[in-house]
Parts: structure tokens; sequence; C-alpha cells
């Protein structure tokens, strides 16, 4: 074995980024949000007003304009994820930031609050950022723990792949069940016709399929040596559907929580500037 | 005495029909005789619809006649208008039989006894002559039923026949293509003398390998055909007597040059071999004085070139001395230099002071310099750099350059002067270059393309032959013996009793019969070569526990083998080629040879030894799984890129951004595909270009359109044609042909307004209509010109893309992930 560069050695060595958002560079942002938590909770504590702490004191107003600041710069990424022609660095990193900073929002935020909640504009602000981040942590869960088990389940075989093989199956079915009893050929032709992966949103995330032909021709089907081969074939493409609907089901999860996500921020937009202006126009 | 015309032409090619148009637009009589009831006859015999191009680009069309890159059809058409508006005097199915005479006064005898009498002669028959036919039993049978014969010489239009069994015989380039076109609607199977491809442009051999590994068509290789029955073919195989029954047989076996009747003319061919042409002078006349040779019989089977020399035949002819269409082009490249040469004075030049280029007649010589560059340097000039990725082939023309052998040491200079030729280690292994070259001298130099270097080395074997000693040699001194000069290095070649001899290999196919891969096999103990890697790269394994276990992977420049050598023990692993792969093998004897007379060499593969007995040591501790996923890597032909994209499907949540991105960079066509692709414990190799060393892509474009960058990325410049020809040729599939789509609102837009079609290819049917111009050849050019680099890594939000080069593949497998 040689691994010894000759005298030629390769004046380019690009280093090699490998590393996921929630680590990025020896968790640069952990620290930053670590840090911006530790600020927010001294700032809260160093002040000591006349009378209770609220969103109204210098301190409150303080953290207030961070958090509103905040609020806007992480909404900001889903305009940098999709400009693609201007180079404002890795994505990774956007992403990084945007999830431990995002964090950081929640105590931020709360110490803004100064513990007071009612039911008013402000705390409805205030409640519709907590869902946004929560279904922010969901997401996170979600890239976590999804990706092995999608390619666990489905490996390097593409969609259409699969949907390939499952239509030669069908082929086959057909042409095996012809030699069978009628009872067990209307199961097969049934089975046949109507394939479905995926469909409306619930059964998508659900995974299964109640009204599956296949499965009830399976069920159906008596277990005889003259009705092996079509039970084998049966038996395939249940498989092949169980394993696209499961592909279907871990792609739905992993975009499902962004259905609120995104929406729901913008909903505290509105709630955010109803906030602001109320307390500046309004008080 | 008057002669029937002044000027006879025979054969109505391109070259034929360009030289009548000239005669009959000068009002000469002149008298255009064709053997075939049509013009024109073997275009008229391509396959329909088929793509006539237009090569040389740069060179200008001198011609009575049109013609650009179009259709057959188009093609004929043109060509017949052209011929009609010129009042060209033609005489259809006429073969001559004879031609005797010299200037002034030619008998040309036509079959039938007529006899026609000329002052001048031109031969523009071309090389299609006969078309072989076999000479087996049976071969002239016929099918009753269909009233034809059942072999057949010929094939117009592959779709014309669905559903039958068809027998191709013959795999040259003729063959291959009826093969292919045939194979969509039909069974085809195709007949093979040999185990390859030899007689068919690399392009074409690969692409009917793919057919057949694809099982898209069937194969007998080393199949001699021995006699043909009612709806069978007999063949004659290692195995015995094969039967194949089959409806149709098409046999593409060749053309005989048409060389009895050339030598009765009183031509002189320069030797026996068959692929031998005529010699004729700068104007086209042969040894007898008044007969000319134009088109593909004199060397020149490129269309426009045949249409130019018809031109200028009837312009020497009538005696005005025209320069040669190609004459301004090297005119242009001598004076952007200031050298101040005419073309013919460096045409001399070149084949008196070039040894290299010997082999050349004036004419080919002309036609090289086309394709070359002219440089004139100063003292201290800089040729090229060390690490630089360009890859042309210089030759000295004057002066002398000197090669920086040491990078630390810039004055220690090795010599090369008039006659020698440099840079040909770029040229024939796809790698950076290995020294830097400066001018020592004033000189001029003479440049030459990698793409135009490999097309001469195809035709002309001794040419090769320097170029790969030289090569063998400087190989050897660059990465073995780096103290060593050339004079005793070719020394020691010349005299060493087992000569190095390069060597290819390449992963084993299904079809082959013989191992075409295995370098080394671990435990022999009769084989004591070493093998120096010139090109693509190999996998070194062991077997442990009962499998094979790769621990690394070697690329070009490393040597392998030595090990046994030198402790004089049996092969400690086996080697094999990852990709087709080149290696110098080096036997024994001179190998010692080497290390008596190169200190350095002997001091570096010492201490080789030594930290690979250290790392055998280790090597259990290496995991199975990092050496699988060498082996995966090599089986996807990574071995051969140097910079690929992979994403750990451990952080992949298939988002699709980096497909968006890649459009959004690319007016709006995607050069990746990301689901598609071989994925091995959760890393996965999706489509998209590996920017390999020896870039499969740049073989055959016919308008020089790919070309690596200085920074090592392979890109499609603008000039494509959209011939099609790397797509096939890429085996990995990264390059497809796409239009460019409709411009869209911006981002901003979309994002507020619901404008445009967003972030990624434009799939509507407006998009789709909107689209314009023809297709062009797309794919991944690492973002070249695009500031912060790769957009599919950068638009990865969870990190999991990466481009990595192949020789950090270790590390790729042991950084985990999160």
């Amino acid at each position: 074995m040689t691994v010894t560069p000759p005298a030629t050695a390769p004046a380019r060595i690009r280093p090699i980024r490998h590393e996921s958002f929630l680590v990025y560079e020896r968790f640069r942002y952990p620290k930053i949000a670590g840090g911006a938590m530790v600020v927010s909770i001294l700032l809260y504590l160093v002040d000591s007003p006349y009378g209770s702490r609220y969103g109204g004191t210098w301190a409150g107003y303080t953290l207030g304009t961070i958090g509103a600041l905040l609020i806007l710069w992480l909404m900001s990424f889903g305009y940098w994820k999709r400009s693609y022609t201007t180079n404002q660095g890795n994505l990774v990193e956007w992403l990084s930031a945007h999830v431990y900073l995002g964090l950081a929002l929640v105590v931020i935020a709360t110490l803004h609050t100064g513990f007071h909640f009612g039911w008013n504009i402000h705390t409805l602000a205030y409640a519709l950022m907590c869902v946004v981040i929560a279904s922010g942590v969901f997401g996170v869960v979600c890239y976590y723990r999804y990706p092995p088990l999608m390619t666990e389940n489905r490996g390097s075989t593409t969609m259409p792949q699969m949907l390939g093989r499952i239509a030669a199956l069908n082929d086959e079915l057909r042409s095996v069940a012809i030699a069978l009893d009628d009872r067990t050929a209307t199961l097969v032709e049934r089975a046949t016709e109507t394939t479905e992966i995926g469909g409306p949103f619930w059964r998508q995330l659900s995974g299964r399929n109640p009204n599956c032909a296949t499965a009830a021709a399976l069920a159906g089907i008596a277990a005889t040596a003259a009705t092996r081969q079509v039970r084998l074939l049966l038996d395939e493409k249940a498989q092949l559907l169980s394993r696209g609907r499961r592909d279907i089901r871990y792609k739905a999860v992993i975009d499902i929580w962004l259905y609120l996500h995104v929406p729901l921020s913008f909903a505290l937009l509105a709630a955010l500037l109803a906030h602001v202006v109320s307390v500046f126009f309004l008080w | 005495m008057a002669t029937d015309y002044t000027i006879a032409i025979v054969g109505s090619g391109p070259a034929g029909l360009s030289a009548a148009a000239r005669a009959a637009q000068e009002g000469k009589t002149h008298i255009l005789i064709e053997r075939a009831p049509h013009l024109n006859d073997t275009i008229f015999k391509y396959q329909k619809r088929k793509h006539v191009m237009a090569a040389p680009e740069i060179l200008p069309r001198r011609s009575d006649l049109d013609f650009k890159e179009e259709s057959r059809e188009e093609v004929i058409e043109s060509w017949e208008a052209g011929v009609a508006s010129a009042h060209v005097n033609s005489r259809l199915n006429t073969e001559v039989t004879s031609v005797k005479g010299q200037r002034g006064n030619f008998e040309i005898g036509l079959a039938g006894g007529e006899k026609l009498t000329a002052e001048y002669v031109v031969l523009a028959i071309g090389v299609q002559g006969n078309l072989r036919r076999l000479t087996i039993p049976g071969a002239d049978l016929t099918i009753p039923d269909a009233d034809r014969p059942f072999v057949q010489y010929q094939l117009d239009d592959p779709d014309e026949y669905q559903g039958e069994e068809i027998v191709v015989i013959g795999t040259g380039d003729a063959g291959i293509e009826n093969a292919l076109g045939l194979s969509v609607n039909n069974n085809v199977s195709v007949i093979n003398r040999t185990a390859d491809f030899p007689y068919a442009k690399p392009a074409n051999a690969a692409l009917i390998q793919s057919a057949i590994n694809r099982g898209d068509i069937a194969a007998f290789f080393n199949a001699e055909p021995k006699r043909i029955e009612p709806s069978y073919l007999v063949l004659d195989m290692p195995e015995g007597e094969t039967r194949v029954k089959c409806d149709r047989i098409i046999a593409r076996i060749g053309a005989l040059p048409p060389r009895r009747f050339v030598e009765s003319c009183g031509i002189v061919f320069p030797s026996d071999s068959p692929t031998a042409f005529p010699n004729v002078s700068e104007t086209y006349e042969s040894q007898v004085p008044g007969l000319y040779i134009i088109g593909a019989l004199a060397g020149y089977p490129l269309i426009k070139q045949c249409l130019n020399q018809g031109y200028e035949v009837v312009e020497y002819i009538l005696g005005r001395n025209i320069a040669p269409a190609d004459e301004p082009l090297i005119q242009a490249k001598l004076d952007s230099q200031g050298v101040s040469m005419t073309v013919s004075e460096l045409v001399t030049a070149v084949r008196e002071r070039l040894p290299l280029y010997a082999p050349l007649t004036p004419l080919q010589t002309r036609d090289f310099l086309i394709h070359c560059e002219i440089r004139q340097l100063n003292p201290g000039d800089i040729v090229f750099r060390r690490n630089d990725f360009t890859n042309s082939l210089y030759s000295i023309l004057d002066g002398q350059v000197g090669i920086q052998i040491h990078p630390d040491r810039p004055d220690q200079l090795l010599a090369l002067g008039q006659g020698q030729f440099f840079g040909e280690i770029g040229l024939i292994a796809g790698r950076r270059r290995t020294a830097t070259v400066v001018a020592i001298t004033p000189c001029l130099l003479l440049e030459a393309d990698r793409n135009t270097m490999i097309r001469l080395v195809r035709t002309e074997r001794d040419i090769r032959r320097v170029i790969d000693e030289a090569a063998v040699i400087r190989f050897i001194r660059t990465y073995l013996a780096t103290d060593a000069n050339d004079a005793i290095l070719t020394e020691i070649v010349r005299t060493a009793e087992h000569p190095p001899e390069i060597v290819e290999f390449r992963p084993n196919s299904p079809a082959d019969k013989e191992d075409r891969e295995t370098l080394v096999r671990e435990g022999a103990t009769d084989d004591n070569a070493v093998y120096l890697i010139r090109k693509g790269s190999v996998t070194v394994s062991r077997r442990i526990a009962g499998k094979d276990t790769v621990f690394a992977y070697v690329a070009a420049g490393n040597l392998v083998g030595e090990m046994a050598m030198l402790q004089n023990a049996p092969r400690s692993a086996t080697v094999k080629a990852t990709v087709a792969t080149e290696a110098i093998k080096i036997d024994r004897g001179m190998f010692q040879t080497l290390l008596d007379r190169s200190p350095a060499m002997r001091q570096s593969v010492d201490a080789e030894l030594e930290a690979r007995l250290r790392e055998r040591r280790q090597q259990q501790q290496i995991a199975s799984h990092a050496g699988d996923l060498i082996e995966f890597f090599a089986r996807q032909g990574l071995g051969e890129a140097t910079d690929v994209l992979l994403i750990d499907e451990s952080l992949c949540v298939r988002c699709d951004n980096c497909e968006k991105a890649c459009a959004e960079t690319h007016h709006g066509v995607s050069r990746l595909n990301r689901e598609a692709g071989m994925t091995y414990a959760a890393i996965h190799v999706p489509t998209s270009c590996r920017h390999c060393e020896d870039p499969h892509c740049m073989k055959d474009c016919p308008p020089d359109a790919i070309h690596r960058a200085p920074t090592g990325e392979v890109f499609i410049a603008d000039n494509c044609i959209g011939c099609g020809n790397c797509e096939r040729n890429c085996p990995y599939g990264v390059i497809q042909m796409a239009e460019v789509p409709a411009e869209k609102p911006g981002l901003l837009s979309w994002l507020l307004f619901g404008w445009g079609s967003g972030p990624g290819e434009d799939k509507s049917p407006e998009g789709m209509a909107k689209r314009s111009g023809g297709k062009h050849a797309v794919k991944c050019d690492m973002c070249k010109g695009i500031e912060g680099g790769p957009a599919c890594v950068r638009a990865c939000p969870t990190g999991a893309a990466i481009r990595v080069d192949p020789e950090q593949f270790l590390s790729v497998v042991r950084q985990g992930r999160v």
C-alpha cells in the first residue's frame, strides 16, 4: 500500500466539513445561545424596579427589543434558504444558528414578560411564539431521528424503482390468477387494480391503508398449494407497499411540522406587530 | 489533340461534387462520372435522419456548395440544388474501369467499352470501394416469402424492422450503429470475431459494451460465421458449432479500398498496409502528372475538407496557386506570436526539426497544425507550472527549455533542446503537471492540445510508440528515481532484459473470459514485477478471516508490488484495478538496477518498506466496515473521480434543497439527481459529475467544448453543439441534454406574491413552451465562477452534503455523525 504522495503533493486540499447542524463548528451556536440566555437572566435579575418586573421596565424593554429583532432574524431564514445565488455562507450555519438562537428566544421572551400573563394580545403573541418554538423542537427531533430510519427502510431503491417493481408484480399476478378459481381471481384482480400508496395527509401520516386491496386479498385467499405462487407474489407486493407507505410516512412527518411552524410564525409576526403598536401607542 | 473534356471527375461525393461545381462555375468543360444511380452515394447510404457534422469547426469552407451541420436528408437536398444551379455535367450509372495516360491526354475506360478523353483527371472515389460480402456457404440464400436476400449489407432505416430476431455480423462503427439502432424494436445479436471492439470509435465500443451488459443486445464473442442455412446462422466458436435462429442477417464487414483500380492508373501506394493512402503533393497531384486525388482516398474523410479540396484542386489545375483554406488560419497563429515565418516554412520546420512528427505527410502536417498553437518565449518565461491542470504537448522548434525537477531547487534544471518534446505526462495520464518548465533561451514552441494528440496517436502508431517510451522513462524519473537523468534512465530502460511495458487493466465485466483486473494476486510466488501506476487507480486487499478486505486505495503516480520483491516473499496482498488503469510493469532486474543507480530511490523505497511493515501490524484494527466502504466507492467508479459529492443519509432530510440550489444557479436545470445513485452504510453517492481524472466525456467531443479549468473542475463550454456524445460516453449518467428554460420572476416576488414558479426547475407547461434554442449538454461544473463554491453543499441545511477528494475517503468514514 502506498499512500505517500509523490513529489507532487496536490496543492489544493479542501477541508471536509462533515458536521451536522446540531454540532456545527464544535457547538458554536449553543455556546452563543447559552451566552445570550445568561446575559438575559443577568439583565432580568440586575434590574429591580419599583413594583414588579414586567415588559415595561428598562430591562423589559431591552429584552423585548432583543426578542423582537431575534424573531425577525429567525424568520429571515426562509429567505436565505432560497437565495441560492447570493453567497451568505453555508446553510448549515444558518440552520444551526436558527435552532439554537430560537431556543434562546424562549428564555429571553419569558423574562421579558416578567411572568405576567393574561387573556390579551400580548400573551397571545407569547403563546404563538411558544407554539412555533415547540413545533421547531419537534422538527429538530424529526431531523435527528428519521433520516437513518428512511435509509434503513428504502436503502438506495428509489420510489420509481419500487413502483416499477410493483407494476411488474401486478402483471405477474394477473397472469397467474387466470388459472385460479373465481373467488381468488376476483380478490387478486381487485388487488391489482387498486394500488394505493399515500393519499390524504392523514393516511400519509399513519403509514397504513385500511382499505388495502392487497392485504384483503392476502387475508382472503385460502392457503393451499395451488395458491402458493399467487400468495408469494401478493406477499412481496405487500412488503413493497408497506415500505413505500412507511417511506411516505417518514417524509410526511419530516415535512408536516413546517406546515405549522411557518404559518404560525407569520401569525406570530402579526400578533407581535399588534403587541408592539398597542404597547407604544395605546398605553 | 482536343479531348472530350478539360476535367474529368470520378466519384460524386462531397469532394467530387465540389470540384465539378467549381469547374462548372469556371466555365470549363467537365464531366462528373458516378457509378451509382444517384449522386453522393456514401452519404446517401447513411442511416435515415443521421446527424451530419461539420467538423473541424474552425476550418473555413471554401466551396461553391453550401454545407452546415444538419440531417442527412437536408445535406442531400442542399447539394442537389447546388449542383443543379451550377449546371454540373454529370453521368450516373457509369462505372470507370480504367484510367490511362498523362496530363493533356487521359483515356478513361467505362464499363461497357466506351472511352472518354480528358486533359486532367480527378479521382474522388473515396474508400468505400466494394462492400465486402460474406463468402460462406449459404450467403446468397433468399427468403422466398419476403422475396429478399437473407443477408443484407446495408441498413437504411433501423425503424423499418420491428419485432424481428436480427443478427449483425461485424463490429466496426457501422455494425455497432446498426445494432444499437435496431435493438430498440428488435432482438439483436452481434457476432464478433474477437473479444472486444478494436475497429470502432471508443464511444461506439463503450455504447455496445454497455448495451450488452444491460442485456439489450446479445453478443457472440470469438465467433466466426461458418455457414448460413434457412433461418439459421451457424457459427464456429471455441466450444464448437453454435446455431443462431434469426429472421435477418446484416453484415457490415467493411469495404475494400479500390487499391487495384487505383494502382492500375499508375499510382503507387507507399506500403502494403491496407490502411495506406497514396502519396500526393501539396496540390493533390499523384505521381502521374495531371492525375489528382482528393477526398477520403487522399486521407481526408471529413466532409468539409473534401469540399475544400474539390474547390482547390480545380484552382490548381487552372494554374492558380491559391493558398489552401487553412493558410490564413495557420498564418494567424504565427503572426499573433510575432513569428516571421510563412506557413510552408513552418511546415518544413516541423518536418525537419521535430522527429516526433516525421511519419506525417506534408498535408497531414498542415492538418495537424490547424489545431496547434505556436508559442514564442523569452528567457525566464514559464511554459507551465507544477500542479497546473493544463495538458498539452509541447515540441521545441528552436531554443532550450529547462525542467525544474525539484520544486525546492528551482535553479537545478534539466535542459531540453531543439527537436525534443515535453508535457506528455499530463497528456496521457490526465494528471496535473509534475514540474515547472521555464524557457532558458529565447524559444519557439509548438503546442498541441490533448484531444488533437489523442486523435493523432490513435492513427499513427509510430508517434504513439515514441511518446510512450519517453513517457515511461520520464514517469519513472519523476515518481521513482528522482535524481537520475534521462540519459541514464534511457540506458537502463533500453538495456533491460525485460524492458518496462505499459499494461492495461480494467474491472472485469460479465462478458470477460479472462481476468483483466488483477495486477497482483495474494500468495503468488512466481511473479516479481513492480507496477508504477500511470493512470487510473487500484485497490489493495487481503483475505482476512475468509473475506476479501480492502484496506487501501492507490492512485496514479504510486508504486505497488515492491514489497514482495524486496523481501523475497510471496505476494502479501491482491491488487485490482477499480477503473480503466494503465501501469508500467517493471521487472525485478530493472528495478534492482534502478535501486543501485539511484540513491534517492533506494532511500525512499526503504523508508516505505519500514512504514508498511509497521502498518501491517495495525491493519487488523481497521474496521472491515471502512474497507467495505472503500470497496463500495471503488465499485462506483469513484476511483477516477477528483471531486465527488457524497450525501450522509443519516443527516439528509430529503428536502432536495441541493437540487433546487443547483437548478437556481444554473438557468433552472438541475445537474444533480439526489435520489438516484447507490447507498452504502448511510453514505449515498448521488448522480452528479465526479470530475474524473481522465474524463470520459472529453474523449469524443467534436467541437472540443469540454475542458478542465485550472482549479480542476471539468466543465462544458458554450460551443456545445448538442450531439450527445458526452452523455453516451459518461458511465455514470451525469450528463443530460437540456434546453434553456424561460426567465422567471425573482425570489421575493414569489415569496410575497406567488409570482413565478419558485426555486427549482420550471416544469409548468408555460415554462416548457417558452424554452427555445437547441438542447445542450449540461452537467455539474462545480459552480465554477460562482462565489462560495458548490451551491449544493452550501444549500444543505443539515450538513449532509459534502464534496470530497477520493484521497480523503477514509476520513469521511471515520467521522461519525452528530
